[in-house]
């Protein structure tokens, strides 16, 4: 191989190891209705990918692609590929809660148990083994809310219900408890829609920290968001990926138009 | 223009700060017009209309900035309506410059009035600064219509700006040169000279601007530079 060639394949190579995962002509319908059409994305490891779009468009639909949340609903059939490392996690002799364990989930709704804090993030790893000791366990609760930016706020009531913190703390402890069973990739459904703006920066500031050891997926309606914390953004537009990039230049300078009406308040 | 957004009162927002940017430009054009104009004639009834008028600029540039801050703030701009905000900042601050000096030009006019001009360098700063206008008038419709090309051809025909410039300067030298009591009157149409040189940079910084909003790119950094008159010194006398 020349000089350039092998260069050029080192490149490609670097390339593709940053990816994490990757949907290939993902497709999927709802009985009859299809609500994703051919959507080849990639999503990079370390970074956060933010998925933005009017309503309906299909976001969370490719979210829930990402660790086969979709396999939940009776009428929704996905065709396509979808990779984890390399791995088809559609592949028959993949294991579903082992897959979920990997690629974890953090949903619109703060949605903690209705038991303890404690509780709360010890469910997880102690379901998948991780965990058996009362030492283990304290270990990954302590662990696991530092992470999320909360352990400071409630050290001292740990034994009591999750559901009595205010909803930034409920939607944080619920990001604890996604980290607790330690994932490769988060995925967030509009983590922030039921919060104030102080929550929503604390958990953005928290999103940004995670990063460093996650990867990271995020649907948000919130442009602004969706600059603030990604590096790459995917715009869906009717069920189709209309564009990706770099997530600066996605808000400053957009290719599609169907991208720049959308972020600068035109559309339909 | 692009399609209108969906909160109607945003391209209201918008639709001002065009509006007085081209209001601010019509007044610099003429403010510069009627400045070298006043010079010709000596006509400083005309010269200080020029230096009243330049409040007007001073007070658009302080409204655009005011309007473009609110817009920030209120509607988080993205895009292509970010460009064209943070653009509407810059191109204000250069047309209030191009008054300035305008301006300045008029001043000189009520200084030298009295004095004898050397008609032939008159008339040679009447050229430059009929370029400088071109330039100016078309970033100004360049801006209107948001087009790319014309702005980059503006830029480009600076150059010739600047050589009209230097070989005026080498000129005013000479004359300065040949007979001191010209050196008053020489050195008043030096800085008229450099005014209007300066009116053609700023005709160029709003090209450059003109050509980020409407594409998101900048163009490439450094132009020929061709005024090499910080570094001319008179000729020899005797020589040439
Ligand atoms: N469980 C479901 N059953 C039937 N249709 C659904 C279901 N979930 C989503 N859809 C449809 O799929 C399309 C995409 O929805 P969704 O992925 O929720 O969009 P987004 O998250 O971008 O708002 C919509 O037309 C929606 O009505
Ligand atoms: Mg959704």
């Amino acid at each position: 191989m020349s000089e350039a060639a092998t260069e050029k394949a080192v490149d490609a190579a670097i390339e593709e190891s940053a990816i994490k995962m990757r949907g290939t002509d993902v497709s999927v319908f709802y009985g009859e209705k299809q609500a994703l059409f051919d959507v080849n994305l990639d999503v990079r490891k370390n970074s956060v990918t933010a998925l933005i779009g009017p309503s309906g468009c299909g976001k969370s639909t490719f979210l829930r692609c990402l660790n086969r949340m979709n396999d939940t609903i009776d009428i929704c059939r996905v065709n396509g590929e979808v990779t984890l490392d390399g791995e088809n996690i559609y592949a028959p002799m993949i294991d579903v809660v082992e897959l979920r364990a990997r690629v974890g989930m953090v949903f619109q709704k703060p949605n903690p148990f209705p038991k303890s804090i404690y509780e709360n993030i010890v469910y997880g790893p102690r379901i998948h083994g991780q965990v058996s000791t009362r030492a283990e366990m304290d270990e990954v609760v302590e662990r696991s809310l530092i992470k999320a930016g909360l352990f400071n706020e409630v050290k001292d009531r740990l034994q009591e219900p999750g559901t009595g913190l205010s909803g930034g703390q409920q939607q944080r402890l619920c990001i604890a408890r996604a980290i607790a069973v330690s994932p490769e990739v988060i995925l967030m459904d509009e983590p922030c829609s039921a919060l104030d703006p102080i929550a929503t920066a604390k958990v953005e500031e928290l999103i940004d920290e995670l990063r460093v050891n996650y990867t990271i997926v995020i649907v948000t309606h919130s442009m602004q968001q969706a600059a603030r914390v990604s590096q790459r953004t995917a715009m869906f537009h009717l069920g189709y990926l209309v564009e990706e990039g770099d997530t600066d230049k996605m808000f400053t300078n957009p290719d599609n138009k169907l991208t720049q009406d959308y972020i600068t308040g035109r559309f339909g | 223009m692009p399609e209108a957004h969906t909160v109607t009162s945003y391209d209201d927002d918008l639709r001002f700060l065009t509006r007085r940017l081209s209001e601010m430009g019509g007044i610099a054009e003429r403010m510069v017009a009627d400045a070298v104009a006043a010079l010709v004639n000596a006509d400083t009834g005309s010269a200080q209309r020029v230096i009243s008028e330049d409040l007007l600029l001073d007070n658009g540039e302080r409204e655009i900035y005011d309007k473009a801050v609110l817009v920030i703030a209120k509607r988080q701009p993205m895009a292509s309506d970010l460009r064209e905000i943070i653009g509407s900042i810059r191109i204000a601050s250069d047309l209030e410059r191009v008054g300035d000096l305008g301006k300045n030009i008029a001043k000189r006019v009520i200084a030298v009035h009295t004095m004898a001009q050397p008609r032939k360098l008159v008339r040679g700063l009447e050229h430059l600064a009929e370029l400088a206008l071109t330039q100016l008038k078309e970033v100004l419709d360049a801006f209107a219509t948001r087009s790319p090309d014309l702005a980059n051809s503006i830029r480009e025909r600076d150059e010739e700006i600047d050589a009209i410039y230097t070989s005026l300067f080498r000129e005013l030298l000479t004359y300065m040169m040949e007979d001191p009591r010209n050196i008053t009157a020489c050195t008043h149409l030096l800085f008229c000279a450099k005014n209007i040189e300066r009116i053609g940079d700023h005709a160029t910084n709003i090209a450059e601007t003109v050509y980020y909003v409407a594409t998101g790119e900048q163009l490439a950094a450094e132009r020929p530079k061709d005024d090499d008159t910080a570094t001319m010194v008179a000729p020899a006398p005797g020589s040439d």
